[in-house]
């Protein structure tokens, strides 16, 4: 399956977070590498919807929505800067 | 309040369809009336429509209009798709369709302010953001050179052929043509490759800014190719979309 990139889920991201964040910086939890979120690779026919590392694959995100709510799981980013 | 746009909610609003225009066999312009603050070139609304048993899928669409002008959006339609077959053969003027938007601070382009030559490359309905950046440097009256490269299958396949020629004075532009050429065609024929790249793209030092738009595997191999000609990453935009696998 081809990853999207991370402007596939602005608005996903807009609405947790309040705010435009394809433009935000994130850091890499396992390799340290640096990136917009818009730069992510990220897989929408999965469970929930997923954002790797472009350079480890690690996985930086997670978000599942179900029943109205989204859960969000972000421990594989060290530091997430919305500009 | 500073700040109190971009923290504005991303609301759902229902918009009315005011017009559907054909562009080729398989892709079709909506234009929306919404409630609409404006948008930047490059940047997308999410579509969510709801079928009568309640099912409801979204999708995400580039805006296709320039800021300052009302909402459209170009849809391409995709055989085995859930949603832009309804969209490009059922919808009709007066139908309603739930919005929210506009979506994105990455692949934008304002015209106020631009300086660094522009190097557009749109793999099929990729062009669509690509076009509002093209419509909002003429109506904003630009200076920044263009360049726009564009892969489709054929040339009835290319969205937006009239309006392209029409900048084609001011703006270069290239297509490259993978499966079918017209009698005669003296362009490119296949995909762009590492050299068509090379003979189009500004030079690295000239400063451009790159935005690539298309299906995955054309993104990354134009990314990669521009980074081979030593553009620095943060010069390089990209926006991936699924689909029909290519140009």
């Amino acid at each position: 399956m081809d990853a999207l990139d991370g402007n596939a889920i602005g608005g996903l991201l807009h609405e947790v977070f309040g705010t435009e964040m394809t433009a935000a910086t994130g850091t890499c939890a396992a390799c340290g590498a640096r990136a917009q979120v818009a730069e992510f690779a990220v897989y929408l026919r999965t469970p929930g919807t997923v954002a790797r590392c472009r350079r480890c694959s690690a996985v930086l995100m997670v978000i599942v929505t179900a029943h109205g709510m989204n859960c969000v799981d972000l421990r594989g980013l060290a530091e997430l800067v919305a500009t | 309040m500073a700040g109190t746009a971009l923290r504005r909610r991303l609301a759902w609003q229902v918009a009315t369809v005011a017009a559907v225009r054909t562009e080729t066999a398989t892709a079709s312009t909506i234009e929306l009336v919404a409630d609409w603050d404006g948008h930047r070139a490059g940047q997308h609304v999410d579509v969510r429509v709801t079928a009568e048993d309640g099912y409801s899928a979204e999708r995400s669409y580039s805006i296709a209009s320039a800021p300052g002008e009302s909402l459209a959006i170009t849809v391409q339609r995709l055989d085995d798709g859930e949603v832009s077959p309804y969209l490009t053969t059922e919808l009709r003027a007066g139908d309603q369709l739930e919005v929210r938007g506009p979506i994105g601070g990455y692949f934008v382009w304002d015209a106020a302010g631009a300086r660094s030559p522009l190097l557009l490359v749109a793999g099929g309905s990729g062009i669509v953001p690509l076009r509002a950046i093209l419509r909002h440097r003429e109506r904003a009256g630009s200076a920044v050179p263009a360049r726009l490269v564009y892969s489709a299958r054929s040339l009835p396949d290319v969205i937006y052929l009239d309006e392209l020629d029409r900048y084609a004075g001011d703006v270069s532009v290239t297509y490259a043509l993978t499966r079918h050429q017209p009698p005669g065609w003296t362009g490119h024929r296949g995909r762009v490759d590492g050299a068509l790249l090379a003979s189009l793209a500004w030079p690295a030092d000239d400063g451009a800014t790159a935005y690539v738009c298309g299906p995955t595997a054309f993104v990354e191999t134009i990314a990669d190719g521009l980074t081979k000609l030593g553009y620095p990453p943060q010069r390089v935009k990209t926006e991936r979309f699924g689909g029909p696998g290519g140009p």
